[in-house]
């Protein structure tokens, strides 16, 4: 299965793939007009000290601890990619406390949390963090094996 | 083969899951006293405050049993099991045989007796989507409630009334809310959250009576303050359901003891959730860690042991996630060792440290990423291999060295590979 | 600050579809953008901008463009206002000036006036997609006759050869001047074209031994990194006499520039400035040259050919000539429109001859004097497209070298910055959070295509020609046609006017 890997000698920093995730998730329609003058809330995070960078997004794990704690039952693992139902959480942050990664963050609302879905509902399941790293520091690929 | 299940909750779905990931043939007999499709139990204080309702609430897909092949009796109640006829018996005469048994019975709430109590009419507990539909019957918005216990279950109780009225008290032997899973300092800021939504706490008290005007009831406390209610809520605890097992001759103490395989002691007798003591992974102590996340691990690891499969470890550690009236806690582990605390008052976070690991953690307030602090008790990663200085006021994976960052970030199954490692 | 000169460039920001992601800002190393917290906007400072469209090319909603400055002098067609500004530079800093990449001077370019010729009726083009079109070239001195031995036997009698697959390869661009991303893409991309690329004066670092088979040493007059292995290293060894873009003068890496594996790969102290003197100390005279050549041979045990790189100057066809008899076995030629990583702006500007009169003279030349086999040529000093290097062949090259148009390729958008070291694009650069910018895996990339594409020209060209060799069109004037020309530069190149 195609997964987002990251990798971090070629990461910039840019933070782009923030915007291009946040965009997409928000039905990648113009990036202008979707963000301007609004905080984005993206499903990939850069994390960024100044000299080391890398984004981290869900890693659609094989043992989801996040699935597995759920509270709600929100979360389903579908053809390998773990998902969130937003009408069933109820921002409880298990999934939060659960994930090794911290790849599991609130929703812009606060009341649900949000994750990485690899954009299959949103950019045709090309994820758009990936397509528009200018540094192919995200790639999208099958077992990760290129670091 | 065939695998008997006794519950219906998120151990119990844990093992259906778990033993359909080994075999897509073996026969599975549900059998649950309550005759609810499986629905969360944690979520029955959302559905008070109308954040989820009868559909959203169910713990899987409609077609869960059907898809899983699952036979579910519900409204059934099981009565005994025979380990060495291999029999389970249900109310009603009607007998099962099995191959492996998974007894899955959660706790029951405890209702402590009190001067009068019996005099009080609106009696509930609050563990069931009954009672939460109980209460949502009977409570409006002129209803005085009066919740016994500021613990997990009571104070979510009285976040989810407060949807419905503003008459809301709730009382504590304790001198603090959440005594069993927090500390004074945040104790004292969640406290104050909690006051300011309206909420009334009576801590470091109990009930020495209870009396009753017409229909209207009074608590007195043993502080001498009294109390005017119209509704009881008894949320003052739990007791493990382990019936089942020791009247079958297993081993139990507080609760039904099982081994990291979910083991009782009786043969194929297995055991998962609320109603068992279990290793934690951190500490090592046996304890009932009746925490839904854990439920479901535990009955995934015996589902998985059930059909004849190797289960990967168990991660179960006291846990939790909750929140108040959109202040989150998160806090896991056990807080022993060196604290270091910060807070500014409305955020709080500490961490305990000891022989070089994480032991446990507080966040209250920003808990973004809090899952990072988690995995280091559970792998008891070393402290001195990353920069725990940074990754307290920050977590995240930066933090790593860097070539143990690489394999986290390469592949995530080194997580389970680097939490195997560790001593 | 530079005081009287106003800056050339402004930043355009659309502020209607700016959203504060500050990309830019990030990734401007002049620190051009600025975000402020107060108004949450975008902010930018004209005066650091070197337009080199980082900013413009990585912005998410395409809110940037830069424009040229309309601030202006009062007109003066005698002193244009770069002149102008010019003077007040040197004013203030009573330097030398300092300039990047190839000029950028309108000066003439002989390419942009001759035009290929196209078989029809009389010779049938062919279709390369049909039909076998040879690309492959051979670099060296050819043999002038067969030679048998006493069995009647063919005896090889041929001096070794640099075999390419397309008659192209990227010029020198030193470890050093260029950062080790830009030299990695180089080097993987002449291995994956079956080309090769060349180490300039700076060394080879010892990843990229492993690219020998693909890869040209220079020796050039500051011996920076000359050692028994890396002459054993390349598939060939060049001596560099001179750089189109700087012609009589030598090299200077300064010393902030040479630290970590530059300095280790150059064989010098860090920190130290890594000069090149303009002469090599030990060559005044062709057969000074002739002994190098002799000792390189003789050093790599005479498996390598030798190419001897000299700027097109105003005698180059003499020059060329001499060299062709020092024993080199391929002579690089680099146009005066070259580029370097740093010159001295009046000599770039103004110092050399144009690559085109300069082969097309030591092509003739070279024939004039019977000894056009006796070595290769490459031609170099702005090749622009497929059809400079067409052209080139065609007036008298065996192959050509490309260094701009492959740093176009990695991302170079000429904004002739490379002295600073803060190049943008990670490739002229040692800042490691800059030389990160440049993943080889994507540079290689770019680079393949590009040189494939050329490649795809050169053949339909050739094949439109009724041609279907590089060996068949090398110094075929016939397919070439001058137009807007003086009889004196047509005589030079060696080609008839359009309609002749």
């Amino acid at each position: 299965m195609k997964k987002i890997y990251v990798r971090e000698e070629w990461c910039l920093g840019c933070h782009l793939c923030e915007y291009y995730c946040a965009n997409a998730n928000l039905g990648g329609g113009n990036m202008a007009k979707a963000l301007k003058g609004r905080p984005v809330h993206p499903r990939i995070r850069v994390e960024d000290d100044g000299k080391i960078s890398f984004a981290v997004a869900c890693r659609h794990c094989d043992e989801p601890l996040c699935r597995k704690g759920c509270i709600a039952g929100a979360i389903s693992v579908a053809d390998g990619v773990v998902c969130i139902d937003r009408e069933k959480c109820v921002g409880c942050y298990t999934c939060i406390l659960s994930c090794p990664y911290g790849a599991v963050l609130p929703a812009e609302d606060g009341h649900a949390v949000q994750k990485c879905e690899l954009c299959i509902q949103t950019a045709g399941g090309s994820p758009a963090c990936a397509e528009h790293c200018p540094n192919r520091a995200i790639v999208f690929e099958e077992g990760g094996a290129s670091a | 083969m065939k695998h008997v299940i006794i519950g219906n909750s998120a151990a119990a779905i844990g093992c259906v899951e778990g033993i359909r990931r080994a075999s897509r043939t073996d026969d599975i007999v549900l059998v649950a006293a309550e005759p609810h499709h499986t629905y969360s139990r944690p979520l029955i204080s959302y559905l008070m405050a109308g954040k989820t309702d009868r559909t959203k609430i169910r713990y899987r897909p409609e077609n869960f049993y059907r898809a899983n092949g699952v036979q579910a009796k519900l409204g059934r109640r099981a009565l005994g099991i025979d380990p060495a006829g291999k029999i389970v018996t249900l109310d009603g005469g009607e007998t099962i045989a099995y191959d492996n048994v998974l007894v899955a019975t959660g706790s029951d709430p405890l209702i402590f007796p009190a001067e009068g109590l019996d005099q009080v009419e609106n009696v509930r507990t609050f563990t069931t989507l009954d009672d939460a539909e109980a209460l949502l019957r009977s409570v409006t918005a002129e209803t005085r409630v009066f919740v016994v216990g500021a613990g997990l279950i009571g104070l979510k109780c009285a976040e989810g009334l407060r949807a419905i009225t503003e008459h809301i008290t709730v009382c504590d032997l304790a001198p603090r809310v959440l005594s069993s899973i927090l500390e004074d300092a945040p104790a004292a800021i969640l406290r104050r959250h909690l006051e300011e939504n309206g909420i009334v706490l009576k801590l470091g008290t109990s009930v020495s009576s209870f009396a009753r005007a017409g229909a209207a009831c009074t608590a007195t406390l043993r502080t001498g303050e009294t109390v005017p209610f119209d509704q009881l809520v008894y949320a003052a605890g739990v007791r493990p359901n382990t019936a089942l097992v020791k009247d079958a001759g297993g081993d139990v103490n507080r609760g039904i003891l099982v081994d990291t395989l979910c083991r009782t002691s009786l043969p194929d007798v297995y055991a998962a959730g609320d109603c068992t003591e279990s290793p934690d992974a951190c500490s090592g102590e046996r304890k009932v860690m009746a925490l839904l996340p854990n439920a479901y691990l535990q009955g995934e690891t015996a589902g998985i042991t059930m059909a004849g499969a190797t289960a990967p470890t168990l991660p179960l550690l006291p846990m939790n996630a909750i929140g108040f009236f959109g202040l989150h806690l998160l806090c896991a582990g056990v807080y022993d060792g060196e604290r270091t605390e910060h807070t500014d008052g409305q955020n709080y976070r500490s961490f305990y440290t000891r022989d070089n690991t994480l032991r446990g953690y507080i966040l209250l307030g920003r808990v973004e990423r809090a899952g990072i602090y988690t995995a280091l008790i559970r792998g008891r990663t070393p402290l001195d291999a990353l920069d725990f200085a940074a990754l307290r006021d920050q977590p995240g994976l930066i933090a790593f060295a860097g070539p143990v960052r690489a394999e986290i970030l390469r592949n995530q199954d080194n997580q389970r590979k680097r939490e195997a490692a560790a001593p | 600050m530079d005081l009287y000169v106003h800056p050339l460039f402004e930043v355009v920001r659309n502020e209607k579809k700016c959203v504060a992601c500050r990309a830019c800002e990030r990734q401007c190393s002049n620190c051009v953008h600025a975000y402020n917290p107060d108004t949450g906007e975008m902010e930018a400072d004209d005066s650091k901008c070197v337009n080199c469209h980082r900013c413009v090319s990585l912005c998410p909603t395409k809110a940037l463009k830069i424009i040229l400055t309309d601030h202006c002098f009062r007109p003066n067609a005698n002193w244009p206002g770069e002149n102008i500004n010019e003077v007040y530079k040197q004013a203030n800093s009573g330097g030398v000036l300092l300039s990047s990449m190839g000029t950028p001077k309108p000066h003439p370019v002989y390419f942009d006036r001759i035009l290929l010729n196209a078989s029809q009726v009389t010779n049938p083009p062919i279709d390369p997609l049909r039909e076998p079109m040879e690309t492959r070239v051979f670099l060296g001195k050819k043999s002038q006759k067969l030679e048998r031995n006493a069995e009647g036997q063919l005896v090889d009698n041929l001096t070794p050869q640099i075999p390419l697959t397309m008659p192209l390869l990227f010029s020198a661009m030193s470890f050093g001047s260029i950062s080790y991303n830009a030299h990695a893409s180089l080097a993987r991309a002449a291995a994956a074209l079956g080309i090769c690329y060349n180490t300039g004066e700076g060394g080879l670092h010892a990843d990229f031994y492993p690219y020998g088979p693909h890869t040209i040493v220079q020796v050039a007059s500051g011996r920076f990194g000359v050692h028994g292995d890396y002459l054993m290293a390349g598939a060939a060894v060049e001596i560099k006499m001179g750089q189109g873009a700087k012609p009589g003068i030598g090299g200077h890496l300064p010393g902030h520039k040479i630290a970590g594996d530059v300095a280790r790969t150059r064989m010098i102290p860090p920190g130290s400035d890594a000069i090149s003197p303009a002469p090599h100390h030990d060559i005044y005279s062709i057969e000074d040259l002739r002994q190098l050549v002799y000792s390189l041979k003789a050093a790599t045990g005479n498996q390598k050919p030798i190419i001897v790189k000299i700027a097109a100057v105003h005698n180059v066809a003499a020059i060329a000539s001499g060299v062709a008899r020092s024993g080199a076995d391929i002579i690089a030629i680099d146009g005066f429109r070259g580029g370097t990583g740093a010159a001295p702006t009046r000599i770039r500007d103004h110092v050399g001859i144009p690559i085109e009169l300069a082969l097309a003279s030591v092509d003739a030349r070279l024939r004039e004097e019977g000894i056009r086999d006796d070595v290769s040529v490459i031609a170099g000093g702005s090749i622009r497209s497929s059809a400079d290097w067409i052209k080139a062949i065609a007036l008298g090259a065996d192959a050509c070298y490309i260094a701009t148009g492959a740093l176009l390729a990695l991302g170079c958008h000429l904004c002739r910055q490379c002295h600073t070291g803060l190049c943008n694009w990670g490739i002229a650069t040692q800042r490691p959070d800059l030389v990160k910018r440049l993943n080889p895996e994507i540079g290689a990339e770019r680079l393949v295509n590009l040189v494939h594409a050329w490649q795809h020209e050169l053949k339909e060209v050739m094949g439109g020609m009724g041609i279907n060799s590089v060996e068949a069109l090398r110094g075929n004037r016939l397919m070439l046609r001058g137009v807007a020309m003086t009889q004196e530069e047509l005589d030079i190149l060696g080609i008839k006017h359009a309609g002749v």
